[in-house]
Order: structure tokens, then C-alpha cells, then sequence
């Protein structure tokens, strides 16, 4: 019977153990889940970035698309946009939101690193990337032909992200 | 060379008059307004509750990340509006999930957040009665008729070799 006792540091090493080995690989661990998954997309009315025409939520729709969240003073944006030039133009469907930005740097930035993008919402005060629960950019939504979100990636999207999101993206109508 | 010092202390004689009638809730540098006492008390308790998203160890009366500021107006914001407590940390947890509450509701997900520390304290309680209950245990055993046998003989041998 005491014998059992003597094994309670080493039970007690491995569950810690194991603990913290199952979590080391995690990626990003910072992402949060996000409860706008499943729910449709915010309303909004907004200014466009290219032009001073409004947008709302209604133009998302018909097609699905990605919503991606961006801005010139985000390192990991820039990181990202080659890749987003490559879905664009293999046909995928890109919405930008410009957020918390200059409308100045942010046309340079279309201007020297190409234009993914259908359109841009200008949500300059960061209005719209709060009712998304933004919290730091890049972030992007795969959002349904129906205007409802259906994933959010946190982070730059590259080649091994997309993978994932792939079949995501396949299976929304 | 004067101007600006007179300037700034009709600004500052401007502000002790002013005082009275306006209050301020001050976070993080920024000034919130109010026109009364409690309402500066309700928005410091939700700056403290709410936690910042993007620096996952602070409060939004912490934080000084653009996020946070943006949402301690709009805390402020929702607060001009009438909103009550409940609302305001039910609009952020809408947007930004059960994280952004330093008091997490009860579910099954956060079962171990809420009771780990009591499970823990109820099996180190358990270990602790254990142990102790073994030892005493073991001091309380009588001895044996054949132990009892051996001390005497071991008492008389010690007396004798004594008495030699």
C-alpha cells in the first residue's frame, strides 16, 4: 500500500508533462475562438477605400468570399499579401477592410503591392473590425454566399494555412 | 514671453471652476467624462472586468493596446447610451467571446478554470488525512505479546549488566 504513494511525484510528472508537451506544438496561441462563426456577417454602412461610394453588408453576398482584415502598419500584412494576389487571381473572391489606416498609405500600399482585392470597406476608427471582434490584423473570415461567417483565421494566410481553410472555403455555397 | 504662462493658468483656473460640475474616469491617459460619481465607479469596474483580446494578461483599464482603447470607448459609448453593466459586457463577449471576462461563466469548457483550484485543495486535504491517519497508526499499535516478551527480557539484561 505505501509502495502506491511512492508513485504519486512520478503520476504527478507525467500529467504535467504531458501537459505542457501537448500544448508546445500548438500554433498560434494566441487565437481566440471567435463567437461570429455561424452567425451572419455585421451590418454596416461604410465608406469604400478607393472611392467615397458606401458599402453595406448586402454586397458581400451572391459569391463566397474571403473577408480579409488589413493595414499598412501591420508587418505580417505585408508578409501575407503575395499570397492573397495569388488567391485573387485564381479567382477567389476577396473583400479587404482597411482598418485603423490612412487612406493615403493604404492606396500606395494597393499601388506597389498589387490589389487582391474586389473592394475595400475604409473602417479608418477601427468601428467595423470592432463589431468583428478584430483584434489584431491580419485576420480573415471566410464568409458564405449568404453573408454568414463561417471561419476566421487570426494570422497571416500562406500556403499551409490555406490547406486547411480550403475545404472550408470549397463547402460554402 | 508671458502669454502662454497667463494662458495656461486662466486654463487652469478654468478647470478648478469647472471641476464640480464634471468628473473624469482616467484610463490610461485618457479622459472619460461623466456627469456623476457612480457612473465613473460602474465604468472603472468594467475597464477592470474586461479584458484586452491582443495582450492577453491585462484588463482594458490596463492596456494601452489600440484595441483595448478603442474598446474603453466603447464601453464609454454604450454607457451614454443607457446601457447597464450586463449589456455592455454582453455586447463585448457578442464580439470577442467568453475570453474578454475575467469572470468566465460557468460551463463545461471552463468546469476546471472554476473548480481546479477547490478539486485540488479537496485531494490535498485527502492526502493529508491519509498520511497523518497511517502514522498515528502506526505509533497506537500495541505491541505484541511476543514484542512484549522481548522488551522485558531486554529491560532485564539492561538492568542486570547495570547492577554488575
Amino acid at each position: 500500500m505505501k509502495r502506491v504513494f511512492l508513485f504519486i511525484p512520478l503520476v504527478a510528472f507525467a500529467v504535467l508533462g504531458w501537459l505542457f508537451f501537448s500544448t508546445i506544438d500548438r500554433e498560434n496561441k494566441d487565437v481566440l475562438p471567435s463567437p461570429l462563426v455561424g452567425q451572419p456577417f455585421p451590418p454596416f454602412e461604410m465608406s469604400k477605400l478607393l472611392s467615397d461610394e458606401t458599402v453595406s453588408a448586402a454586397e458581400l453576398q451572391g459569391k463566397p468570399l474571403l473577408v480579409n482584415v488589413w493595414a499598412t502598419w501591420c508587418p505580417t500584412c505585408k508578409a501575407e499579401h503575395t499570397f492573397l494576389n495569388m488567391l485573387a487571381e485564381e479567382g477567389i473572391r476577396i473583400v479587404g477592410i482597411n482598418y485603423k489606416d490612412e487612406r493615403d498609405k493604404a492606396l500606395q500600399w494597393l499601388s506597389s503591392y498589387g490589389n487582391p482585392y474586389e473592394f475595400n470597406v475604409f473602417d479608418p476608427e477601427g468601428k467595423l473590425g470592432l463589431e468583428l471582434g478584430v483584434y489584431g490584423a491580419p485576420e480573415t473570415f471566410l464568409v458564405d454566399s449568404s453573408g454568414v461567417i463561417r471561419a476566421k483565421h487570426v494570422g497571416d494566410l500562406n500556403a499551409a494555412v490555406w490547406q486547411k481553410l480550403e475545404s472550408t472555403y470549397q463547402g460554402m455555397k | 514671453m508671458m502669454a502662454p504662462l497667463v494662458r495656461l493658468f486662466t486654463f487652469r483656473v478654468c478647470l478648478l471652476i469647472c471641476l464640480p460640475a464634471l468628473s473624469w474616469a482616467v484610463v490610461e491617459g485618457h479622459k472619460y467624462p461623466f456627469d456623476n460619481e457612480q457612473d465613473i465607479a460602474r465604468f472603472q469596474t468594467l475597464a477592470e472586468e474586461l479584458r484586452c483580446p491582443k495582450c492577453q494578461n491585462q484588463n482594458l483599464a490596463d492596456s494601452n493596446a489600440p484595441v483595448a482603447s478603442d474598446m474603453r470607448d466603447k464601453v464609454y459609448e454604450l454607457m451614454q447610451e443607457g446601457k447597464s453593466n450586463q449589456e455592455v459586457v454582453d455586447y463585448m463577449v457578442a464580439r470577442y467571446g467568453d475570453f474578454v471576462r475575467y469572470r468566465p461563466p460557468v460551463r463545461t469548457n471552463t468546469f476546471l478554470l472554476w473548480f481546479g483550484p477547490l478539486m485540488l485543495f479537496i485531494i490535498g486535504a485527502l492526502v493529508l488525512v491519509v498520511v497523518r491517519r497511517s502514522s498515528s497508526k502506526r505509533e497506537l499499535t500495541p505491541l505484541s505479546a511476543e514484542e512484549q516478551q522481548k522488551l522485558a527480557a531486554l529491560r532485564d539484561n539492561t538492568s542486570e549488566q547495570a547492577g554488575k
